[in-house]
């Protein structure tokens, strides 16, 4: 069951209590989003399964084109910035070829997952929060509840497996865009040779980069579709309630991403 | 076995939003019958309604649906008892990325292993029944209100349930509809010998197809009777909520230029 009895608590007595109600509110939501995870990716098994292949696919469609636009922008402008800006420091020495790596191992390691995990949480997740919350204050999902119809592996599951397909993929394709973009800026603004550049970024990058960096990206893709389910199952009061759905998902998501980027950073290269 | 109420109400408290939503309410549903519950907005008719399917849980007392206890049922009873119901949402509840069709047609999918031949002939005959048969390939957004809840209702009853509920079926609906759904009810309850309760704050519709009514006001169920008995009630509240509808003694339904044309009669 994902829907809850609805909440009631009295007016906080003092702002100790109001601040204790909330790490407690904070906990137990965490929870409930953690449980409907693993019950998800326990579904997953039935990914392909007749019943379930066309909503999974219709996932996967609208998670992977639906911020591509976005995504692009945002990935040539990252890898840009970090050339311009360790490119002019590293200039001082006369090391400015050395860019190519720097900009290279950033992407790959670091700033394309958190990018790419940043702008589907805004783009994406905050549709899937949007979509639930309005399906749980218009009673859909209890409809789905009364027929016996699991809502998690009915509406969960698909969008986790397109999430955590589709976050990979296109953590690639920034890294990718990223690396091209400070190229470009090396090229015009640094002067440095575009073959020198590529030997120098793909010199250095380890496989073991790449695959933390992808597995980040899954990892980041299964909390976007966690936040937002849980959020969007909560939802209560109508079309207020949509609406604070969605600004919470966006801004949990961005929070537990940092803080699970950095221990995963932390556990692989500390 | 057979002469088990198919739901019972014991002594049924809930809270909600700290206040008490139902207080003590207790009664019983027959088979077969259509029970009304009526009562103005905020009253508690649609958390009484919820109780049945397990949509919450009373605080006190018990609900019982046929010889088990609905309110403390999990998992797979609760999804055996859930399956003798068809539920009819007061917002209609379809999913909106589905066509009719398809919304009508989920049930079928997901719970039986009928080939997709199979499963048409029974939503096409089901949506003919309802006379939906052109709205089969349009998006619930394309519908009026009143097409809504009709293919509501052929979701809720495809799998055959023993029991339908019906949250305000009527509301928001323009008379001449609320009649249409008025005579859907009654048809498919004795179609099929269906149990029916049916929530509404439309006296008309209750007086109507009610077998029993039951008047729930501030959370208590403040008389059950049936129609011609309702009617003639000397409770205050009872005589309230018939005469803000126009509803005399006699069960003559005046308009409200009726009404106001005629001298005091
Ligand atoms: N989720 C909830 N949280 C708080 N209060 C609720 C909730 N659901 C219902 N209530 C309260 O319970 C009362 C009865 O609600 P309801 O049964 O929906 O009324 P109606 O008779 O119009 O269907 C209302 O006063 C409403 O404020
Ligand atoms: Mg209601």
């Amino acid at each position: 069951m994902v829907l809850h009895e609805p909440d009631h608590f009295e007016p906080p007595l003092n702002f100790f209590a109001a601040l204790g109600r909330r790490i407690l509110l904070a906990c137990r939501n965490t929870g409930r989003g953690t449980v409907i995870l693993l019950q998800a990716i326990w579904a997953l098994r039935f990914m392909l399964s007749r019943r379930n292949r066309r909503e999974v696919l219709m996932q996967l469609f609208v998670t992977g084109i639906k911020s591509l636009g976005v995504l692009t922008v945002v990935a040539m402008f990252t890898g840009m910035i970090l050339a311009l800006q360790t490119g002019l420091e590293l200039r001082r020495y006369g090391q400015e070829v050395n860019i190519g790596t720097l900009v290279c191992t950033s992407m790959v390691r670091e700033m394309g997952p958190f990018m790419t995990a940043l702008v589907i949480a805004a783009s994406v997740g905050s549709a899937i929060a949007a979509q639930l919350a309005t399906m749980t204050v218009s009673e859909e999902i209890a409809a789905l509840e009364v027929m016996s119809i699991d809502p998690v592996r009915f509406l969960v599951m698909p969008r986790l497996a397109a999430l955590l397909i589709m976050m990979p993929m296109l953590t690639v394709y920034t890294n990718i865009l990223g690396v091209v973009g400070g190229a470009i800026v090396g090229w015009t603004q640094l002067d440095v040779p575009m073959s020198a550049y590529f030997d120098n970024a793909i010199q250095y990058v380890r496989n073991k980069d790449l695959y933390v960096g992808l597995f980040k990206a899954a990892v980041f893709g299964a909390i976007i579709a966690g936040v937002a389910c849980q959020q969007g199952f909560q939802a209560t009061e109508g079309a207020v309630g949509v609406g604070i759905a969605t600004r919470r998902s966006v801004v949990i998501s961005f929070l537990t991403i940092l803080a699970v980027g950095y221990m995963i950073t932390r556990l692989f290269y500390a | 076995m057979n002469d088990l109420p198919a739901i019972r109400f014991e002594r049924v408290v809930k809270y909600l939003g700290g206040r008490r939503v139902l207080d003590r309410v207790d009664f019983e549903v027959h088979r077969g019958e259509i029970f009304v519950i009526v009562g103005s907005s905020g009253s508690g008719k649609s958390v009484t309604l919820r109780h049945m399917v397990r949509l919450l849980t009373p605080d006190e007392g018990e609900v019982w649906v046929g010889d088990e206890c609905v309110s403390r049922a999990r998992g797979a009873q609760l999804a055996r008892i859930r399956d003798r119901f068809g539920v009819l949402f007061q917002g209609a509840a379809l999913l909106q990325w589905m066509t009719v069709y398809d919304n009508v047609a989920l049930p079928l999918r997901e719970k039986t292993s009928l080939t997709e031949e199979d499963i048409e002939q029974r939503v096409m005959g089901q949506l003919r029944l309802l006379g939906l048969e052109d709205a089969v390939d349009k998006y619930p957004a394309d519908l009026s209100g009143g097409m809504q809840k009709r293919v509501a209702l052929a979701r809720a009853v495809i799998l055959n349930p023993a029991i339908i509920l019906y949250d305000e079926p009527t509301s928001g609906l323009d008379p001449v509809t609320s009649r249409r759904i008025d005579d859907l009810i009654l048809s498919m309850s004795r179609r099929y010998g269906l149990t029916s309760v049916v929530v509404t704050h439309d006296l008309h519709s209750a007086l109507a197809i009610g077998d029993r009514i039951a008047l729930i006001h501030q959370g208590r169920i403040l008389e059950i009777n049936t129609p011609a008995q309702f009617l003639r009630s000397e409770n205050e509240v009872v005589r309230a909520f018939l005469d803000a509808q126009y509803i005399t003694r006699r069960g003559a339904w005046e308009t409200e230029v009726d009404s106001e044309t005629r001298p005091n009669s």
